[in-house]
């Protein structure tokens, strides 16, 4: 009914300054004006973060590759490698984990330590493990390098934040044996934190799937790289 | 109609503060505030969120017919957030590994949503920017004091990892308050978090009666009302039963 006494009005004064205010205002008060206006600023946030996702995905990657090295640097102890740890990493295709980005420590040409990561998921989703395992399949150490747990809850499997993580060190699928590789509510011998098992749950979980994935391919993973890329120079 | 910055820095800081006075966030209040040090975190990210989407709303706020003001001023916010997070991520990196995980906590906050409504869609974008500051103090504060509260009685510390939030620097904030302390796991929990909110809001209830005995405020407390979207009418001419 406004629309129309607004069409009427502004037929009679097709001329007068207000004749495009009044059209506008009729039109905005309509539905289908309410739904092209939200479907603009649909677009326009679309717009927004499509740019500034495009402007950070470089610099995103970078982090997580610095992040990777870091964390890489902290799984593979210096001493028993002669070679860049990133430098020609190994993919593995496993029947189960798919395929698995490796990184191995060498000296003297011989495989000393192989790193690679395996997903598992917890309360906030993907949690992102970093295992370095020597090649008896021990474990060097283990880090995580993502997640998104609940902060004062879940996030105590970061290094930074508690050593739980570092309970790992020295572990193998034989110590402790496989039925206690869980947390201790589900009977195994890893304590979870106080309020938050599915987290600890996760990793815990990851960890024995990543050194499952070592007995699988122990033999490729040890296998001496064909291409010597080894620079005795790196520290 | 020009803002009172004086009323509104009240507002935000104490008369309707987030926590205690509009009883809003409640769900980040219970997940982060076990320790004083990620109360102290995800405040911070709030607050400079509540700045942004005050201006940015406040500048849009002509644009925007009643009827689909909600979903424009949620598809603002989410999208300031989502912003905020792939920056810090790209360019402050250090920062983002510690406020990284509070940031998308933020769009679960309808303290938010409701400044934009109550506030930021009425008033212009300095004045918005003062109140979501204003807010967001407020707003740090409480997550402060009620972790502060629930980490000295629940873990016996005060601050802990505060050196990973802050720098190294201010490693000095990590207090051992009770020394081998068994820890009272409760208060860890988000029960906690109800039971430690529950005792303070008796408490400023007292300071606000104490204040109001004393005759400092001569306002006649309006009967606020809380509607899904937070907002709130301490004013008179509020329109808040739509």
């Amino acid at each position: 009914m406004t629309e129309g006494s607004a069409v009427a009005e502004a037929a009679e004064h097709p001329a007068s300054p207000g004749w495009l205010r009044g059209r506008i205002d009729a039109f905005r008060t309509a539905p289908i004006a309410h739904g092209l206006l939200l479907g603009l600023f649909s677009l326009l946030t679309a717009l927004v973060l499509a740019v500034v996702n495009d402007l950070t995905r470089g610099a995103i990657e970078d982090r997580a590759t610095e992040d990777l090295y870091a964390s890489l640097a902290q799984v593979i102890p210096d001493d028993i490698r002669d070679n860049e740890v990133t430098a020609g990493p190994l993919t593995l295709d496993d029947p189960q984990e798919g395929p698995v980005t490796v990184y191995r420590a060498l000296q003297g040409g011989k495989v000393t330590g192989t790193a690679y990561e395996m997903i598992g998921y917890g309360y906030g989703g993907r949690i992102e493990v970093l295992l370095g395992v020597d090649p008896d399949g021990q474990l060097l150490g283990v880090r995580v390098l993502s997640h998104a747990e609940t902060p004062g809850l879940g996030d105590k499997v970061e290094a930074a934040k508690s050593d739980w993580i570092f309970r790992f060190t020295g572990l193998s699928l034989g110590n402790p044996g496989p039925d206690a590789w869980k947390v201790k509510r589900d009977g195994g011998s890893f304590d979870q934190f106080s309020g938050a098992t599915i987290t600890p749950r996760a990793v815990v979980g990851a960890v024995r799937r990543g050194l499952e994935f070592f007995g699988r391919n122990q033999p490729a993973l040890l296998a001496a790289p064909a291409d010597t890329t080894a620079s005795p120079e790196a520290k | 109609m020009s803002a009172d910055y004086s009323k509104i820095a009240r507002s935000g800081l104490w008369d309707d503060n987030i926590i205690f006075g509009q009883m809003l966030a409640l769900c980040p209040l219970l997940a982060v505030t076990g320790t004083a040090t990620n109360g102290l975190g995800m405040g911070l990210a709030t607050a400079a969120v509540l700045v942004m989407s005050g201006v940015a709303i406040s500048l849009v706020r002509n644009a925007i017919t009643p009827e689909i003001r909600i979903p424009a001023f949620v598809l603002v916010i989410a999208c300031i957030v989502t912003v905020v997070d792939m920056a810090l991520n790209a360019w402050l990196h250090d920062l983002h590994k510690v406020l990284g995980l509070f940031i998308p906590l933020i769009v679960t906050n309808c303290a938010i949503l409701g400044r934009a409504e109550a506030f930021a869609s009425r008033n212009s974008a300095p004045a918005a920017a003062f109140d979501g500051l204003m807010m967001g103090l407020g707003f740090t504060a409480s997550l402060v004091f009620v972790g502060a509260c629930r980490e000295i009685l629940g873990s016996g510390t005060l601050f802990a990892n505060a050196s990973v939030l802050l720098g190294p620097r201010l490693g000095f904030l990590e207090i051992t308050v009770i020394p081998d302390y068994d820890g009272f796991l409760l208060l860890i929990l988000p029960p906690g978090g109800f039971i430690i909110l529950g005792f303070l809001l008796a408490l400023k209830s007292i300071v606000d009666s104490r204040q109001r005995a004393s005759g400092h405020t001569a306002d006649s407390r309006l009967p606020k009302v809380f509607t899904a979207a937070g907002v709130l009418s301490p004013e008179p001419e509020g329109e808040t039963a739509r």
